[in-house]
């Protein structure tokens, strides 16, 4: 009995565009976007060196992006002595809003049952909605995810912000609160 | 793993008795969640009962692939033409209408094509594909080129088609038989240009105001 033909040929031969002509004289795409998969999924090592030299090339980037930033910010100079209140207007248990250092920075100062005082940003570390304090609960709370952080430190300690609030310095002179600077915490 | 170069599929359409239990089976597979991916067409319904089991043919040169426009449908190296890849497909149905075999389908519903992929978790591993598993006839016939001539003496495989001026080559044979002699290629169009022999047709009229109306064609 006569053999019959090879029943298939070799499947990375077999690709033949329409137009028949051989794969080396077809435009640049049809090997780009090749049916076959294994030549769909090959990658060069060329393009993978070029890969890796571009993706580490934009870390460095980045990076002294970053550096350069916050050598800026720790150069710039400390904002102005403000004084926000008087002492006696505050009573133990209660907070009061203030702006600091400039007059869209929304802060909050508390004074505690006992009679401390603390100061913090209002702003949530996560996105920036105001914080509520809830002085009987020992926590700011932002409602926008549920963020809590803790009252006594303004770390956060439970929800979505990634940083603890931003704590002002304070300094009471006489009767008279003065925020003197802003400390800015990552943990 | 790939599927074995030495098996392959064989279709005899004369074999078909029709029974869809190849419908049912592949429907009943859990990769594409009770579709069935082969279809059993009638080749006309009006004067025969002769049906068509329609399995992806896995074309060497798959128009399907050709045409898709967000290269979803991908050849694995054995040959098997894979249904379109989930992540890419836009279910713009170009694949639909360019199979010259009818093979895919849309489903816009989960706006993705999905096709016969010769059931490639079983093939892969060395199994049958469940149609072939289960037709009765054997129409449906998944194995090695000698099994299938030592089984069917009077046919031989044949995997070259013609489609107009198109030639296609697969992986899945369809049976033809030797006598009076075995065909080069296997004509698709000129196939379906031949028409019944003449014969007339009653019709009933739908707009008319007598219930028995007919026309003759």
């Amino acid at each position: 009995m006569a053999q019959d033909p090879p029943p298939t040929r070799e499947p990375n031969d077999v690709t033949v565009a329409p137009d028949g002509r051989p794969m080396e004289e077809q435009p640049r795409w049809r090997q780009d976007f090749a049916i076959d998969w294994p030549h769909d999924q090959f990658v060069a090592r060329r393009d993978f060196a070029k890969f890796l030299v571009l993706t580490s090339g934009a870390f460095v980037v980045g990076q002294t992006w970053i550096a350069a930033k916050s050598l800026v910010r720790h150069r710039a100079a400390a904002p102005a002595r403000k004084r926000i209140g008087a002492l006696s207007a505050i009573l133990p248990g209660s907070a009061v809003m203030f702006a600091y250092p400039h007059e869209h920075d929304a802060c909050l100062l508390i004074r505690l049952a006992d009679g401390k005082l603390l100061a913090y940003s209002q702003k949530c570390t996560h996105l920036a909605c105001a914080v509520v304090p809830k002085l009987d609960e020992g926590i700011l709370l932002c409602p926008c995810h549920n963020g809590i952080f803790d009252l006594a430190t303004g770390r956060n300690v439970a929800g979505p912000p990634p940083r603890p609030l931003p704590v002002i310095e304070l300094e009471v002179v006489g009767d008279d609160i003065f925020a003197v600077a802003v400390t800015e915490r990552t943990v | 793993m790939p599927v074995p170069q030495h098996l392959e599929f064989f279709v005899d359409p004369r074999r078909c008795i029709g029974c869809k239990a190849c419908v049912e089976a592949c429907t009943e597979c859990d990769t594409h969640r009770g579709e069935s991916m082969i279809h059993l067409e009638y080749v006309d319904r009006s004067t025969s009962v002769q049906t068509v089991p329609v399995v992806c043919m896995h074309c060497e040169q798959p128009t399907c692939a050709e045409v898709c426009p967000a290269d979803a449908i991908k050849r694995t190296d054995d040959g098997v033409v894979q249904s379109a890849r989930k992540p890419r497909c836009i279910s713009c149905g170009n694949c639909v209408v360019a199979c010259p075999f009818g093979v895919p389908e849309l489903y816009i519903d989960r706006a993705i094509m999905m096709k016969c992929d010769m059931c490639y978790d079983r093939t892969s591993v060395g199994k049958k594909p469940m149609c072939a598993t289960v037709c009765p006839s054997q129409a449906l016939f998944f194995g090695t080129r000698d099994e299938i001539r030592a089984l069917r003496p009077q046919s031989t495989p044949s995997n070259t088609f013609r489609f107009g001026g198109q030639t296609i080559t697969t992986r899945v044979n369809v049976m033809v038989p030797k006598q009076p002699e075995t065909p080069a290629h296997i004509d698709v169009t000129a196939a379906m240009e031949e028409r019944p022999r003449a014969r007339s047709v009653r019709l009933p009229m739908i707009d008319s105001r007598d219930p028995f109306a007919e026309v003759k064609v």
